[in-house]
C-alpha cells in the first residue's frame, strides 16, 4: 500500500452526491442554438476564423488559439454561424463577452478527421501539438490549457504524473460517472500523457467515497504501471496543491508550479478528452456535466455539447424554476451564480446546481468575528483566515501579503465553518483584487513619476541652455556697445549695410 | 423567483456563534450546581441578577451605538460574560457590586472597544479586576463552604443581594489565602488544623473545579475550542507548583493538585483562557499564551497580594497576545522551504 499523506485542515460537508448518481451518462441532445464564448480557458481568448452566415461542420475549427497560453475552439455540431457578438457568459461578473453563435441544423455532420492508431510512434511534441489543436483546457474547473501544462521546460524531469479523480466538491459527480463508465478511456489518456512526460510513476487519485469508480479504474489499469490511489474523503482534497500533498507529501512552493517538484497533474476528464483527440482526432466539443439540486426533479449526468444553454440542460433534468433560489455553475463550495438560465455550458462547466432555499439557504447577516479559530483549523493552506479578515477590513495590504493572502485557494472551507456567517472568501477576493490594482497603479504612477522627472530635467536643461545663450548674446552686445562707445570699432549701422551688400553680391554671383 | 447572485461558498456548516455561546453556558451548569451545593444560592442569585444587568447594559450600549439590539443580543455573548463574572464573584455580593462589575465588563471592556470581537481584554476579567481593586473588602468576603460553616438559604441570598445592610453573613478566608499566609505550619498540619481544606484542595472548591473541568472537557469534545491553551496553562501551573512544593514545608506554595483544584483554576483554564477574542490565534501561540498564564497564576497566587490570580494573569497575557501572534504565524502551504533559506 502506498503511503497517504494528509494536508492541513479541510472540512466534511454533506456530500449530496447520490442524487445525481442514479442513472448513466445521458446525451443531452442538440439545442437549436449554441453560444460559444471565445474565452473558455485561462489565457488569451481565441480569435474567430469563420464569418456570419458560414456553414460549419461538427468539429470544424471556428476560432484559433491566440498565443501560447490559449486554445482553439471548434463547432460542437453542424450548422450556420448566425452571429459573432457579445453575449452573457458563465462568469461571476455577469458581464457579456464575445461569442460565436451557431444555429444548429440537427444533421450533426462531422468534419473530416482522423486519429492516430499508434500514438507511441509519435514524438511528445507532436502529441502536445495535437492536444493544443484539439482545444483542450483543464476540465476540472480552472481551464488551464493542457498543452501548456504538458510543455515542461526541457531540463525538468517529470517524476510523477497525477490524474485527479478526486472530485471533492459536494454534489458534483461528473468525474465519478466518467470513471465508472469510461475508465478505459481515462487509462488510455493516462498512457498518452505518460508517453509525453515519461514519468517514473503514474497515479490516479480518487477519494474513497467513489468505490465503483476505483474498482472500474483498477480493472481498466490492470497490467499497466498506473496506480489507483484511494484516500479518505475530505474537502478540498481535489485542489491540485492538496492532491499533490496527499499523494507525495510535498508542497508546491508558493508562487511555483507542480513541475518545480517534477509533478504534472491533470483531471481525469481532461485525460478522456486527450484520448479522444489522439485516438479519434476529435476536438473538445462536449463534456460531462452534472445537473443536480432539489430544483430539478431528475438530477443526473449529461454529455452536453459546449455552448448549450443551461436552460436546455435544466429542462432535460425537469427544472422547477419556481422553487429554485439561485443557479450555480460549479459546486456549492466554489461555484458561482449565473445571472440567468441562458448562459452557455463551457469547457469548465462540471456542474449545474439548482438548489432550493431549503437546501442552500440565503446566508443570514454576518455577526462579529469572535476569532474562534475554526477557520484556521479548516484552512488547507494553513493560513490564519481570522487575521486575514481583520486586515482585509482595515485594508492593511502589507499585513495581508505578509500573512500570505495570495496562497489562499478560495476553497471556502473557512466560510463554511465560520459560526458568525462571515463571507470570508469574498473579503479575500476583494482584497486580492485591490492589491493587484494597487500594484498596477503603483507601477503606472512610478512610470509617470520617472517620465515627469525626466521632463523636469529636460525643461531645466533647456532653460539653462537658453539662459546661457541669452547671457552670451548680452555679453556680445555689451562688448559691441563698448567698442562703439570708445570709437574703436566700426559704426554698427555702417557694418550692417556692408553685410547686406555682401549678401546681395553673393546671391548675384550664385 | 428571481435568481440570487452571491459569491461562493453557497453551503454553510452547522456551527453558529449563538450555538458556541449556548454550549459554553451549558458547560458551566455542573460547576454552578456544585458551587450552589457548597456555598448556597449566592452564586445562582449573582448570575441571575448579573445576566439581567448585562442584557440591560448591552441593549443600552447597542442603542447608543445605533445597532439593532435584538440581532446582537442573540449571540448570547453578554450572557456568557455576565455568567462568568458572577461565578467568579463571592456569593452573597450586594447588588451594586455586581452592577459595577457588569457595567465595567459590558460598557468599558466590550463596547468602548467596539463590541464583540474587538475587545482586547476579557470583559469578565476586566469587571472582576475593577471590583477587586475598588472594593477589596467585599471581594474577599467568601462564605464558608457547607461542612465548614452555616450555608444561607434562598431568602437570605436575596436579602444579601438587595438589602445588603440587613444581611449578616459569615465569611471565612479561602484556602488560597490560608496557604499564602501560612509560614509556620507544615502542609500536612495545616490541612489537619483548618476546616476549609478538603481532600486535595479547598473544601467545596475542589469539587467545583472538577465540575468546571468536566464542562471544559465536554466543550473540547464539542470542538468549541482546542486543547492547546487550557492544557498548556494547567501543565505550567503544575510544573511551577512541583518546582516550589518544597516537600510540603511551611514555606511550600502548595501541591500541583492543590493549585489545579483551588480558586478559579479550572474555570479560568476552560472558560477564560479559551476566550478566542482575547487570546493568541495560532495553535502554537495558544500554547505559549496558556503556559505563561499558568506561570503568572502561580507567581501571583504564591507571592502576590490578591486572593486569586487568574484574572490578573489573563489580563496581562491579553496584552501580550498580539505580540505572541506576531511571532507564531504558522507556516503556510508552500512556504516550508523558506525556512531553510
Amino acid at each position: 500500500m502506498r503511503k497517504i499523506f494528509g494536508f492541513h485542515g479541510g472540512i466534511h460537508p454533506p456530500e449530496n452526491k447520490h442524487q445525481s448518481m442514479a442513472g448513466v451518462i445521458e446525451l443531452a441532445g442538440i439545442p437549436a442554438q449554441l453560444t460559444l464564448p471565445l474565452s473558455q480557458h485561462i489565457g488569451a481568448p481565441a480569435s474567430v476564423v469563420v464569418a456570419v452566415g458560414e456553414r460549419v461542420l461538427k468539429g470544424q475549427l471556428i476560432a484559433q488559439a491566440k498565443g501560447f497560453v490559449s486554445v482553439p475552439l471548434h463547432a460542437p455540431t453542424s450548422g450556420i454561424v448566425s452571429a459573432i457578438e457579445d453575449r452573457l457568459i458563465a462568469h461571476p461578473s455577469g458581464l457579456t463577452a464575445p461569442c460565436i453563435v451557431i444555429d444548429t441544423d440537427g444533421k450533426d455532420e462531422w468534419v473530416e478527421h482522423v486519429g492516430t492508431a499508434d500514438f507511441e510512434s509519435l514524438e511528445p511534441a507532436e502529441l502536445i501539438n495535437c492536444i493544443r489543436e484539439a482545444g483542450i483546457a483543464g476540465m476540472g474547473g480552472a481551464g488551464f490549457p493542457s498543452a501548456v501544462k504538458l510543455s515542461v521546460k526541457p531540463d525538468t524531469k517529470i517524476t510523477t504524473l497525477i490524474l485527479n479523480g478526486t472530485e471533492c466538491e459536494p454534489y458534483i459527480t461528473a468525474d465519478d460517472i466518467l470513471m465508472r463508465e469510461r475508465a478505459d478511456q481515462i487509462i488510455r489518456g493516462a498512457n498518452i500523457l505518460s508517453h509525453i512526460l515519461k514519468p517514473d510513476e503514474v497515479l490516479i487519485g480518487v477519494e474513497d467515497n467513489k468505490p465503483e469508480g476505483i474498482t472500474a479504474l483498477r480493472a481498466a489499469a490492470q497490467g499497466s504501471n498506473i496506480e489507483i490511489v484511494s484516500f479518505p474523503t475530505k474537502y478540498p482534497s481535489g485542489g491540485e496543491k492538496q492532491l499533490i500533498e496527499i499523494l507525495t507529501g510535498k508542497q508546491v512552493p508558493s508562487g511555483g508550479l507542480p513541475s518545480d517538484l517534477g509533478i504534472v497533474c491533470q483531471n481525469v476528464g481532461t485525460a478522456v478528452a486527450i484520448a479522444n483527440a489522439i485516438d479519434k482526432g476529435e476536438p473538445l466539443i462536449s463534456r460531462i456535466t452534472t445537473v443536480t439540486g432539489k430544483g430539478v426533479s431528475t438530477p443526473g449526468n449529461f454529455e452536453v455539447l459546449l455552448g448549450t444553454p443551461m436552460s436546455f440542460l435544466l429542462e432535460r433534468a425537469a427544472y422547477q424554476s419556481e422553487i429554485n433560489n439561485r443557479l450555480i455553475m460549479g459546486g456549492p463550495m466554489m461555484g458561482f451564480t449565473t445571472p440567468d438560465a441562458d448562459v452557455p455550458i463551457v469547457k469548465t462547466t462540471n456542474c449545474i446546481l439548482a438548489p432550493t432555499e431549503d437546501e442552500l439557504p440565503t446566508p443570514p447577516p454576518a455577526q462579529a468575528c469572535i476569532r474562534c479559530g475554526l477557520c484556521a483549523e479548516a484552512c488547507p493552506a494553513t493560513l490564519l483566515p481570522q487575521q486575514l479578515f481583520w486586515f482585509s477590513q482595515g485594508k492593511e495590504f502589507e499585513k495581508l501579503e505578509a500573512h500570505n493572502l495570495f496562497d489562499c485557494i478560495e476553497c471556502g472551507a473557512c466560510s463554511w465553518v465560520c459560526p458568525s456567517n462571515i463571507p470570508l472568501v469574498q473579503y479575500y477576493r476583494n482584497s486580492k483584487a485591490e492589491i493587484i490594482q494597487t500594484r498596477q497603479e503603483n507601477e503606472k504612477s512610478e512610470q509617470s513619476r520617472v517620465r515627469f522627472e525626466a521632463r523636469e530635467q529636460r525643461l531645466i536643461k533647456q532653460a539653462a541652455e537658453r539662459e546661457e545663450k541669452r547671457a552670451a548674446r548680452k555679453k556680445a552686445a555689451e562688448e559691441r556697445a563698448k567698442q562703439a562707445a570708445s570709437g574703436e570699432g566700426e559704426d554698427p549701422i555702417q557694418a550692417a549695410i556692408e553685410r547686406a551688400k555682401a549678401k546681395k553680391a553673393a546671391q548675384e554671383n550664385a | 423567483m428571481a435568481l440570487m447572485r452571491i459569491t461562493s461558498p453557497h453551503a454553510h456548516g452547522p456551527m453558529s456563534t449563538t450555538r458556541v455561546m449556548q454550549n459554553v453556558l451549558l458547560a458551566l451548569i455542573p460547576g454552578v450546581i456544585v458551587l450552589t451545593h457548597f456555598f448556597g444560592f449566592g452564586t445562582l442569585v449573582n448570575i441571575i441578577w448579573g445576566c439581567a444587568l448585562a442584557v440591560a447594559f448591552e441593549t443600552l450600549a447597542l442603542l447608543l451605538r445605533g445597532r439593532p439590539p435584538l440581532f446582537y443580543l442573540k449571540d448570547l455573548s453578554a450572557i456568557v460574560t455576565a455568567t462568568l463574572l458572577c461565578i467568579a464573584l463571592p456569593p452573597y455580593s450586594p447588588w451594586w457590586l455586581i452592577a459595577v462589575g457588569i457595567a465595567s465588563a459590558i460598557l468599558i471592556a466590550k463596547h468602548f472597544y467596539g463590541g464583540l470581537g474587538y475587545n482586547p481584554f476579557n470583559p469578565a476579567m476586566v469587571g472582576y479586576v475593577v471590583l477587586l481593586i475598588s472594593f477589596p473588602l467585599q471581594m474577599t468576603a467568601w462564605s464558608p463552604p457547607r461542612g465548614a460553616g452555616e450555608v444561607p438559604g434562598l431568602i437570605e441570598a436575596l436579602q444579601a443581594l438587595f438589602v445588603p445592610a440587613s444581611f449578616d453573613g459569615i465569611t471565612m478566608a479561602t484556602p488560597l489565602d490560608i496557604l499564602r499566609q501560612n509560614n509556620s505550619l507544615l502542609i500536612k498540619d495545616l490541612w489537619q488544623q483548618t476546616p476549609q481544606f478538603g481532600r486535595w484542595g479547598g473544601m467545596g472548591w475542589e469539587w467545583a473545579n472538577i465540575a468546571f473541568l468536566a464542562g471544559g472537557v465536554w466543550l473540547l469534545y464539542q470542538r468549541i475550542f482546542t486543547w492547546h491553551a487550557p492544557v498548556a496553562m494547567l501543565v505550567s501551573l503544575g510544573l511551577m507548583a512541583s518546582l516550589f512544593y518544597d516537600g510540603g514545608s511551611s514555606a511550600s506554595g502548595g501541591s500541583p493538585l492543590f493549585h489545579w483544584l483551588s480558586g478559579a483554576t479550572m474555570l479560568g483554564a476552560f472558560f477564560i483562557v479559551t476566550d478566542p477574542v482575547t487570546s493568541a490565534v495560532s495553535l502554537r501561540g495558544r500554547l505559549i499564551y496558556g503556559a505563561l498564564i499558568g506561570v503568572l497564576v502561580y507567581l501571583i497566587r504564591v507571592w502576590g497580594n490578591y486572593p486569586d490570580a487568574v484574572a490578573f494573569a489573563v489580563l496581562i497575557m491579553n496584552f501580550a497576545a498580539p505580540f505572541i501572534d506576531y511571532y507564531t504565524q504558522p507556516t503556510s502551504y508552500g512556504h516550508s522551504s523558506e525556512e531553510g533559506k
